[in-house]
Formats: structure tokens, C-alpha cells, sequence
């Protein structure tokens, strides 16, 4: 077996072809010490079965990103046959550079100039075999995106990896001085490449007008978003019903005939235990793929760098950038996509930070639950005031734990990046996205989910003898047990109780009021009228809103983040923050009401 | 004259980057190499990023960093179009 690495500057459309050349094969590999997923394929060329390793785009070779120690030490470490070297041949002048600094590794190397249909827009010309001469390496022009002199190249890939020898690694301190390349650049594409001196105006040009406007932009933008949202939501929300009917009905139809043999706990234990950690996770599935198919679109399309761009002005003071702005928004909807789409950040300590902030945004799952409470309790006139008051205070917390925190995560990345020229992602390049983040959610937090889910129905039905989830169940001793810390924020054991399915999912909230007062519908929502004032209410619907995130949101972030702690952090200071929140407001509000 | 002294629109020369390693690696990876030139294409609203063209490549940098480098305007008629 040989391995590839595929190495290059970002917007090279590196995993564009990645994904071409291995279709939908690739999994995410394993490397010891690093911390970054690098997605792995096995594929057949010419007469070799080779490892492809999509490595993290990197601008330099000896720079501090993380990105950048990702890759040498992978290099440092792993022995590696063939590096093929993406550079955009529009850009190649300046890519150069990166090339040339691999090269000096004494790895084979072959040079992969892609976006072969840019370039001839641009008049650009390049004679690969003048240019293959100059670098004494392989050079072919391609285009990732249309598959443009894919068969070509991969034969020359081939070729490269025929001539038997051992596989190396990097050594790193053959370093090459920038003169040095400098030279090396000069005189191999004096030869080989020609680029006109006026370049044409490109349409991106006249976009950007427009798109990057110093008064329309960010108006455009916020329109772009909420279209965005609407377009995900609207679609996903039937889907994901399509998905929990599907699921139900397999349950009454399949599952709970097989299992009633069995003894009734262990029936339980397997229905509302094992089966309803499945649903949760498959009712993500649709969500998962719309939001990545349209995140494909605005991160393809170069929309995203233009997002930075317009809302870094406020972002930079919260010590976020543009890019997590997007996310958050998404975390209006469902936190779960939003915290995976936190990889297009780069930096590590933009990342984590971003994945404390989004579980703050309110997302359509609590809204479920406000709007149940706020009906029951609340008048008509003043019901929309309640609601906008949590969405307020959803921001409000996210601001100040970006402030609080923003130190703690404080990124050294440079904000300085690429502004790439707009494109059309194909449809293949869209799918193929939503499709990888679904199986890697699938992957990583199944098991998580699963295992949170049965830990709530254990809690609420154990014992056995016990009413489920009434007052002497593991769940209601808890909730007393818990009452002197709760008891100071109106909140009750019955409503403790409620608060621990929540974990499993926002929305099951309202399901938990229906089996702990043993009510439905408009007969529960005036009996939780009597139960508690408005007050009270509110209290707990801050409490909701703010505490522990849903257990898929903390599997994402397990599964982002790969660190335990980091993961016990995103659980616990929502908690306090929750308490510290609900507190302030129920004593002040006592004290001015004066009872 | 530093790069946060162009106007949109204007035309220079890199002279030098005066900054810490990291970030110098990453400004010469993305163009900003003593002797290059550059257009300034605007500025963002509320002292956000600055949008930098050299040559084919469009770069966007916040103006803390960009003030670190160091630049020689050109006239119009000296620069390329």
C-alpha cells in the first residue's frame, strides 16, 4: 500500500479533489497526536493501491497555525510515497512558494495545478512540460471541480509511483531560504507561465460592489441568513416529523411486538431506553443534511469570506470572527449543526470558544417550550413580550460569555485571509458535504446519545415499583435532594423532574409535564397555571433557556472538541450561569412584588 | 506611509512588514512581500477589515495588522491596471 498526502494553501479546492478522486469512500482517519479530523481513502491508480490523506490547507510550511504543525507533524511522522502539491494555478506566482518549501523536504512531489478553467479566464497561460522541467517534478493542469484532466494526471500519479523506493518522512531542517525561492520561483515560471499584465474585470468585481457595500452589505447579509434559516427550518421541520413517524410507527409495528416477550422492565428499558436514543439521533439526520447542503453553498460560493468581512467590525471585540457569526445565527435553529459547522474556523481557540457560545442561541426546540408555557400562563397581549424578552436575554448571555471567555480562548490566528473570487459549487460538491457530515454525526454521536437518553430512563424509572417519574423514582429523590439549591429560583421537584428530560431533548419538556402531572394538553397547560405564577414561570423558562445543553449538542461538542474537559466545561458553566440568571431575576422580582 | 493610509482605491508599493514572525509568514505566504504591488479595493464599514488586491490574489486583513506594513503610494498612472 502507498500513501499520498495532498497538500496546499487554502481555496485551492484541495478537498474538491479529494472528494472527486475518492468519491464517497473516504473516512476519517486516525494519526497519533493529532487533533484535526484528516479524512483517508483507498484507491486504485495506475497499478497501485495508494492511502489519499487530505491534509489541512496551509499557507506555510514553517508558520505556527495549527493547522500548520498538523501538517508537519504528520509529514515528521508518517512515512509517505508521493506528495501531491495543489496550487491554484491562477494564483501560482505566489503558491509557489509553498511548493518549493516542501520540495526542500526530500519528498517525492508532484504538482497539481488546479482550477485549469479559471486560469484560461484569466489568459493565463501555463506549459506544464517546461514547468515540469524547471521543477524537476510532475506537473499536471487540472480542474477538480469539472473533473478536467483528472484521467491525465491521475496516470501521471501513477507513474510517479512506480519508481520503487522506500516511503519517507520530512526531514524539517532542510529549510530553503525565502531568496532562495524567490529565485527558483523567477526562473522556473519566466519560462513556463504567462499572465497578462491587464487582467480583465471579473464578475466578483462588480458582486462585490454590491455584496461588500459599506451600507447595504450587512442588510444584504442579514436577509441572505434569514432566507438561509427559513430554507433549512422550514424544509427540515417536516422532515424531521417524516423521520419521527417513521420511527414511531416502526415501534408500534416491528419493535414492541419483538421485544413483549420479555420482562416489562427490560421492555422499557429497550422502548423508551435504547429505541428513543435512536429517533433522537435519526431526527437530526435531515436537519444535519439540508444545513450542510446550503452551509456547502455559502462557503463555496465565497459568501462566507464576505460574511467575515461585513460583521468582523463587531465580532472582533467579542474576540470571534465573521465565521462564527454564521454559526451562531444557525444556533437559532438547532445547536447541533451549528457546532459542527464551527470546523470552517481554522483556529482552535476560535472554535471551542464559538462552541461555548452557540448552545446559548434559542433554539427551535426550546421555543417549542416557551411557546407552550407562555400560552398557558401569560396573556395574549403580553405573551409576545415574554418571548422577545428570552430571545434577548438568549443574546445577551452569549455576549457575555464571549466576553467573559475571550481570554481564556484567545486566538493568536492573524486575520488575514483570502477573499476568493465567487463561484458556483456543483451539485456533486454540495452533496457529497451534507453526506460526509451526516455519517460523520452518525459516527461520533450515536453512542453518546444513546447512552444519555437511557441514563434519563433509568433515572425516572427506577425503581421499578414506582410511578415513572413520580416522586420515588431515582429522578424525584433527586429532585428533592436538589431542592434546597432550586427552591431559591421557583423551581419545584416536579419541574426538576421536567428539567432532566430536558437533557435528552429540549422539546421533550413538554412531554415530561404530561407524564409528571399525568395531563395533556389544554387540561395540563391551565393545571400548570395553578401550579405556579408567572413569576415562576419565568424563572424556569430562564432556567431552560441558559442550562445544560441538550445531549446531542454536548455529544457534538464531544465530538468537535475531543476533549473531555472542554466538553465538562460547555455542560457546567451554562448550568451556573442558568442558576446565577434565574436567581437574579425570581429574588428580584419577589422583592419588588413584595411576597 | 502604512497601509491604513491608502485611500480605497489607491495604488502602492510593499516597502517592508514590520511584525512578529507568525504574522509575517502568513502576510508573505498570502503576497505581502517587499517590492509587490497592491490596490486597495475598500474599507470596512465601523473600522472593520481592509480588502487588499495583489495581483490575482484578494486578501482581507484587519487594520491592526495591516498597520504593520509598511507602504510607498503610487501615482495612478505609474500602477497597473
Amino acid at each position: 500500500m502507498k500513501r499520498i498526502a495532498l497538500i496546499g494553501m487554502p481555496n485551492t479546492g484541495k478537498s474538491t479533489l479529494f472528494n472527486r478522486v475518492t468519491g464517497a469512500s473516504a473516512r476519517v482517519g486516525n494519526w497519533p497526536g493529532i487533533t484535526v479530523d484528516l479524512m483517508t481513502a483507498k484507491i486504485l491508480v495506475g497499478a497501485h493501491m495508494a492511502e489519499v490523506v487530505d491534509l489541512p490547507g496551509i499557507y506555510d510550511l514553517h508558520g505556527y497555525s495549527d493547522d500548520e504543525a498538523v501538517v508537519r507533524r504528520f509529514l515528521e511522522t508518517t512515512p509517505t510515497d508521493l506528495v501531491l502539491l495543489i496550487v491554484n494555478a491562477v494564483q501560482i506566482e505566489r503558491q509557489m512558494t509553498l511548493a518549493l518549501q516542501v520540495r526542500a523536504l526530500g519528498l517525492p512531489c508532484m504538482l497539481l495545478l488546479n482550477m485549469a478553467d479559471e486560469a484560461r479566464k484569466f489568459g493565463i497561460t501555463i506549459d506544464t512540460e517546461k514547468l515540469s522541467e524547471a521543477l524537476a517534478m510532475p506537473v499536471a493542469l487540472i480542474s477538480a471541480k469539472y473533473g478536467e484532466g483528472q484521467p491525465a494526471a491521475l496516470k501521471k500519479i501513477g507513474h510517479a509511483l512506480d519508481t520503487p523506493r522506500e516511503a519517507g518522512t520530512a526531514k524539517l531542517d532542510a529549510l530553503i531560504t525565502p531568496e532562495q525561492i524567490e529565485r527558483e520561483t523567477t526562473a522556473a515560471l519566466h519560462q513556463a507561465v504567462h499572465v497578462p499584465a491587464r487582467l480583465p474585470e471579473h464578475l466578483s468585481d462588480k458582486l462585490d460592489r454590491v455584496v461588500l457595500h459599506p451600507a447595504f452589505g450587512l442588510p444584504l447579509f442579514f436577509l441572505c441568513m434569514l432566507l438561509l434559516f427559513q430554507a433549512v427550518f422550514l424544509l427540515g421541520t417536516p422532515l424531521q416529523s417524516a423521520m419521527t413517524w417513521l420511527f414511531d410507527h416502526a415501534r408500534t409495528l416491528v419493535v414492541e411486538p419483538a421485544v413483549h416477550p420479555l420482562p416489562e422492565f427490560v421492555q422499557g428499558f429497550l422502548l423508551d431506553g435504547i429505541w428513543s436514543g435512536l429517533s433522537t439521533v435519526a431526527a437530526f439526520v435531515p436537519l444535519i443534511v439540508l444545513f450542510f447542503l446550503f452551509m456547502a453553498l455559502v462557503e463555496d460560493s465565497g459568501y462566507l469570506s464576505r460574511a467575515a468581512f461585513l460583521t468582523d467590525a463587531l465580532m472582533s471585540r467579542l474576540g470571534l470572527d465573521g465565521r462564527s457569526f454564521v454559526m451562531i445565527l444557525m444556533g437559532f435553529g438547532c445547536n447541533v449543526p451549528a457546532i459542527m459547522g464551527t470546523r470552517v474556523m481554522r483556529s482552535r481557540p476560535h472554535r471551542l470558544l464559538s462552541m461555548l457560545v452557540i448552545p446559548l442561541s434559542l433554539c427551535s426546540a426550546r421555543l417549542q417550550v416557551f411557546l407552550f408555557l407562555i400560552a398557558a400562563m401569560f396573556s395574549p397581549r403580553n405573551a409576545p413580550w415574554v418571548l422577545f424578552s428570552l430571545y434577548l436575554m438568549s443574546f445577551v448571555t452569549a455576549i457575555l460569555t464571549a466576553l467573559i471567555f475571550k481570554r481564556k480562548y484567545h486566538s493568536t490566528e492573524p486575520f488575514v485571509i483570502e477573499l476568493p473570487p465567487y463561484r458556483l459549487p456543483t451539485l456533486m460538491q454540495i452533496w457529497l458535504r451534507g453526506w460526509m457530515e451526516v455519517r460523520h454525526f452518525l459516527h461520533r454521536a450515536t453512542k453518546m446519545i444513546v447512552i444519555g437518553v437511557v441514563c434519563v430512563w433509568i433515572l425516572t424509572h427506577v425503581p421499578f415499583n414506582a410511578v415513572p417519574a413520580g416522586p420515588d423514582t431515582l429522578a424525584g429523590m433527586l429532585g428533592r435532594a436538589l431542592q434546597p439549591l432550586l427552591a431559591p429560583i421557583g423551581i419545584d421537584t416536579k419541574l426538576t423532574v421536567a428539567l432532566m428530560f430536558g437533557f435528552i431533548a429540549k422539546e421533550i419538556v413538554i412531554g415530561a409535564f404530561a407524564v409528571i402531572y399525568g395531563m395533556q394538553g389544554d387540561t395540563l397547560a391551565s393545571h400548570m397555571a395553578t401550579q405556579m405564577d408567572w413569576v415562576q414561570a419565568v424563572s424556569f423558562m430562564l432556567f431552560t433557556l441558559i442550562y445544560t445543553p441538550c445531549v446531542s449538542t454536548i455529544a457534538a461538542i464531544r465530538a468537535e472538541s475531543k476533549s473531555a474537559r472542554f466538553t465538562l466545561l460547555s455542560v457546567a458553566w451554562p448550568l451556573v450561569l442558568a442558576w446565577l440568571v434565574s436567581f437574579i431575576f425570581y429574588q428580584s422580582a419577589r422583592f419588588l412584588l413584595g411576597h | 506611509m502604512r497601509l491604513t493610509d491608502l485611500a480605497p482605491g489607491q495604488h502602492a508599493q510593499v516597502a517592508a512588514v514590520h511584525s512578529t514572525e507568525h504574522l509575517a509568514h502568513r502576510l508573505a505566504a498570502l503576497g505581502f512581500r517587499a517590492g509587490k504591488l497592491l490596490q486597495i479595493m475598500r474599507h470596512g464599514a465601523l473600522s472593520g477589515p481592509l480588502h487588499v488586491r495583489l495581483g490575482t490574489t484578494d486578501v482581507i486583513l484587519r487594520r491592526s495588522e495591516a498597520a504593520q506594513i509598511e507602504v510607498l503610494p503610487l501615482a495612478d498612472e505609474a500602477a497597473p491596471a
